[in-house]
């Protein structure tokens, strides 16, 4: 059965891969980054990104007016970044930059109304926005909401702790934001009053709300496949309609509160007894197999990432791990520089990892090894996961932002 | 709080007053209709929440935000009285009219921010855009802002107060500075700086006063907290206190003690008012009480820190409840506005310990104080003076019961 899920999966994702690869190659194609995990909610990108990084791939990099660890999202060649600023981080900043050049295109700032209060290695910019193509979706550690037309134009506002006292963690929040079929989802869960809000995308006002389980929850939803979201906490994986947030199948046996699922096809790789891979109903009408059980495959705080013949994972004592997405078996192991929060990126063979310390380390690999091809020190404290479009690598840490390309190009 | 019948009052009032000033504004520069700018901010005023309003809002946001320059101090008006919600449509519309234009009304924004009855943050705003278009006037404003009533331009102010005594470290000059910059201060990590500045050279700071951190407390416990059950039960202190009576506490009779605290930063540590074995209590609860006394009655509010769950009633009402247990702890991590009664207030802490038992989940303890919205301390009458360590000392286990 596991097989027969993979073959197809494996038919289907190499002709999905030859046409996004035709039309990365297309100069007037894009593909976006349109949330945390990218446009697969797998790490991965079409789009190029240096084999063998170093300082030329640097091409430009700007001052940021404020702390974060979100992930930029990039969409029609405009970058979209959220900061958090001053001496309680009660500043919020949503900015827009031109992804050719980082030219500050438009700023929008809002007064946090939720508490800002969090741990000093995190800040209130934590959670990373999302992107429909026609709005930006941007949530900060304090619950503060915002829509935003690609113009910056408001278009709602949302202060989720004025409207839910309780909703709040002292460490801080950092779940991210998806948006599918018209309903954005945010997933806000803490020790004291915890939810997941279904919230009309157009309007701002609440589809559903779901009362969860009360416990502290730092991890993102993933979208599954169009109106289905995958809700990971302490308990396990909730699939929900985002038509009426109804559960459509549940994983019951516990999962990670920090690092998050990533998904290949209609496989979710789930930071649960290790790793664990899960065969989804497309339409969430059955029950999820499980496929293979790994603690070798062990993440620390980075997510998973997985192409279309292996899973990686960066454990906690900085090991890349390579892993069979068919059985889950070890394919390689390399030891990297940590210490790691962000989550790496692939493109093709080649997979950027980058450091707490702000080291950028490309890594080469097929079947049977992986090797650090170049590195790149940026210098900085680097938390936020990269992101790929725009003909670049995104990077940002608490007071920069660089957009590395593959000068090969 | 401001959607209450007097926050509508209030509103009504300014927005009279706001209509004034925007027909008076835009008769003179703009033909955007003045009727039709009061009648957008009325709606952005209405956003209420879980999103009621946002549609009306977002339309009503495109005609703000589509007004010229010399209508932003206008704008920024409505920001007075305005839910933090609307107060932030309001000025993420000053902004997109900012940027669209080089050339700003720095004098009638210099005006608006003098007013001291306009929103602190609404003024902060108006300054922000002074800074950007006239940096070398937002500094000169900026030294007289000492005592202003929003937070970020003090802070500013005394910012500009210790770089100064930065350039001339180790002069009276310096000693000067930093002792005025203190008075002034209210950023805890400002006060910090500055004390360890102070202190170095034999400056004796009450910092506990200076917060307004509460010291004297009354403290009784431990109740049962098994598998956090013990947050929803209610325990005799919860009915009414009586200092002078004995409960049944999960291991036996309990009675109240009296606690003081010498902590610079108002630490009680109920580890200490309760003593355990070993590592200290676990899956306890432990009641604190003080009371505090005003000439008259006055807005104030509470602010505590606390890693472990709690509740606190001010007067017999429960003002606010949380219920995590050790994500971290800091000064200030709870602010709860409340109205401080004439004459004596009460206050009562609940104070649960869960039963994890790793080192850092040990600790059982809260800070708390009064004070204004600025963070400046409100000092109650009969507040005593702050203790000395061998004073605190001495009173810890001392039964309250006669």
């Amino acid at each position: 059965m596991s097989s027969k899920i993979f073959k197809m999966d494996k038919g289907l994702s190499v002709a999905v891969f030859m046409i996004l690869l035709a039309r990365a190659s297309d100069a007037q194609s894009e593909q976006p980054w349109p949330s945390f995990q990218g446009p697969y909610g797998s790490g991965v990108t079409t789009e190029k990104i240096p084999r063998a990084v170093s300082e030329e791939n640097i091409l430009w990099e700007k001052e940021l007016p404020g702390r974060g660890l979100s992930t930029p999202v990039i969409h029609s060649n405009k970058v979209f970044l959220t900061c958090s600023s001053g001496p309680e981080q009660n500043r919020l900043r949503v900015l827009c930059l031109d992804a050719s050049d980082g030219q500050l295109l438009w700023e929008r700032q809002f007064w946090a109304t939720g508490r800002t209060v969090c741990h000093e290695k995190t800040s209130v910019a934590a959670p990373t926005p999302c992107t429909d193509g026609k709005r930006i979706y941007a949530i900060f550690s304090s619950n503060d909401l915002v829509c935003l037309d690609f113009e910056g134009n408001l278009i709602w506002l949302r202060g989720i702790t004025a409207d839910y006292p309780n909703v709040s963690n002292s460490l801080g929040m950092s779940s991210s934001l998806v948006v599918t079929n018209g309903v954005v989802v945010a997933q806000v869960e803490n020790d004291s009053e915890s939810y997941v809000i279904g919230i009309e995308a157009t309007t701002g006002m609440n589809s559903w709300r779901i009362g969860r389980e009360k416990a502290a929850n730092w991890t993102s939803p993933l979208v599954l496949n169009p109106g289905v979201v995958e809700l990971q906490s302490k308990s396990g994986i909730d699939a929900i309609n985002v038509a009426d947030g109804n559960v459509l199948w549940r994983y019951d046996a516990g999962a990670s509160t920090i690092p998050s699922c990533c998904r290949l096809g209609n496989v979710l790789f789930v930071p649960s007894k290790g790793l664990t891979a899960l065969a989804y109903d497309p339409k969430g009408q059955k029950q999820p197999e499980q496929l293979w059980q790994s603690s070798r495959l062990s993440p620390g705080t980075p997510s998973p990432v997985v192409n279309g013949e292996t899973v990686f994972t960066i454990s906690r004592g900085d090991v890349l791990t390579a892993g069979n997405v068919e059985s889950g078996e070890r394919r390689w192991q390399l030891r990297l520089k940590g210490p790691f929060s962000a989550t790496p990126v692939i493109s093709g063979n080649t997979l950027l990892a980058v450091s707490e310390t702000g080291l950028v380390q490309s890594i080469y690999f097929d079947d049977e090894q992986g090797e650090v091809t170049g590195s790149l020190d940026l210098e900085d404290q680097v938390l936020a996961s990269p992101a790929v479009a725009s003909g670049g690598v995104f990077l940002r840490s608490n007071s920069r932002l660089w957009k590395l390309t593959d000068v090969t190009q | 709080m401001r959607f209450d019948k007097e926050g509508n009052a209030s509103m009504r009032y300014l927005s009279f007053f706001r209509c004034i000033l925007v027909c008076t504004v835009l008769l003179e520069v703009s033909n955007t209709p003045a009727e039709s700018l009061d009648a957008n901010l009325n709606t952005l005023q209405s956003v209420g929440k879980e999103g009621f309003g946002n549609s009306a809002a977002t339309v009503a946001w495109r005609e703000v935000a589509a007004a010229g320059p010399r209508s932003i101090p206008v704008i920024l008006s409505a920001i007075d009285g305005a839910s933090p919600l609307s107060a932030n449509w309001i000025r993420a519309a000053v902004d997109a009219i900012a940027s669209r234009y080089e050339k700003l009304p720095v004098n009638d924004l210099e005006a608006f921010l003098a007013d001291t009855k306009h929103d602190p943050r609404a003024r902060r705003l108006a300054w922000e855009l002074i800074q950007d278009r006239a940096p070398s006037r937002a500094a000169k404003i900026i030294q007289g802002m000492l005592d202003d009533p929003s937070v970020e331009l003090r802070y500013d102010a005394v910012d500009r107060l210790l770089q100064k005594a930065d350039s001339n470290k180790g002069s009276p000059a310096a000693t000067e500075l930093l002792r005025e910059a203190l008075g002034a201060a209210r950023d805890v990590g400002q006060v910090k700086k500055i004390t360890s500045d102070l202190q170095k050279i034999g400056d004796k700071i009450d910092l506990q006063r200076h917060f307004g951190f509460l010291s004297d407390w009354c403290v009784v416990g431990p109740f049962d907290n098994s598998g956090g059950r013990g947050f929803a039960e209610v325990y005799p202190p919860e009915q009414s206190v009586d200092i002078q009576a004995t409960y049944d506490g999960k291991d036996g009779p309990v009675s109240w003690h009296q606690f003081l605290t010498a902590d610079p930063y108002g630490m009680v540590d109920i580890n200490k008012a309760i003593p355990g074995p070993g590592d200290g209590l676990k899956e306890v609860v432990a009641y604190a009480f003080t009371t505090v006394t005003f000439p008259t009655e006055q807005v104030a509010e509470v602010r505590l820190g606390c890693k472990n769950a709690w509740k606190i009633w001010v007067n017999g009402s429960l003002l606010f409840e949380r219920d995590e247990y050790h994500r971290g702890m800091r000064i200030d991590q709870y602010q709860l506005p409340l109205e401080l009664k004439k004459g004596s207030n009460t206050l009562l802490l609940k104070l649960c310990q869960d039963g994890q038992t790793k080192d850092w989940t040990k600790q059982w303890q809260f800070q708390l104080r009064l004070c204004d919205a600025t963070g400046t301390a409100i000092l109650a009458a009969d507040r005593r003076q702050t203790p000395l360590q061998e004073e605190a000392e001495a009173t810890h286990g001392e039964l309250l019961a006669r």
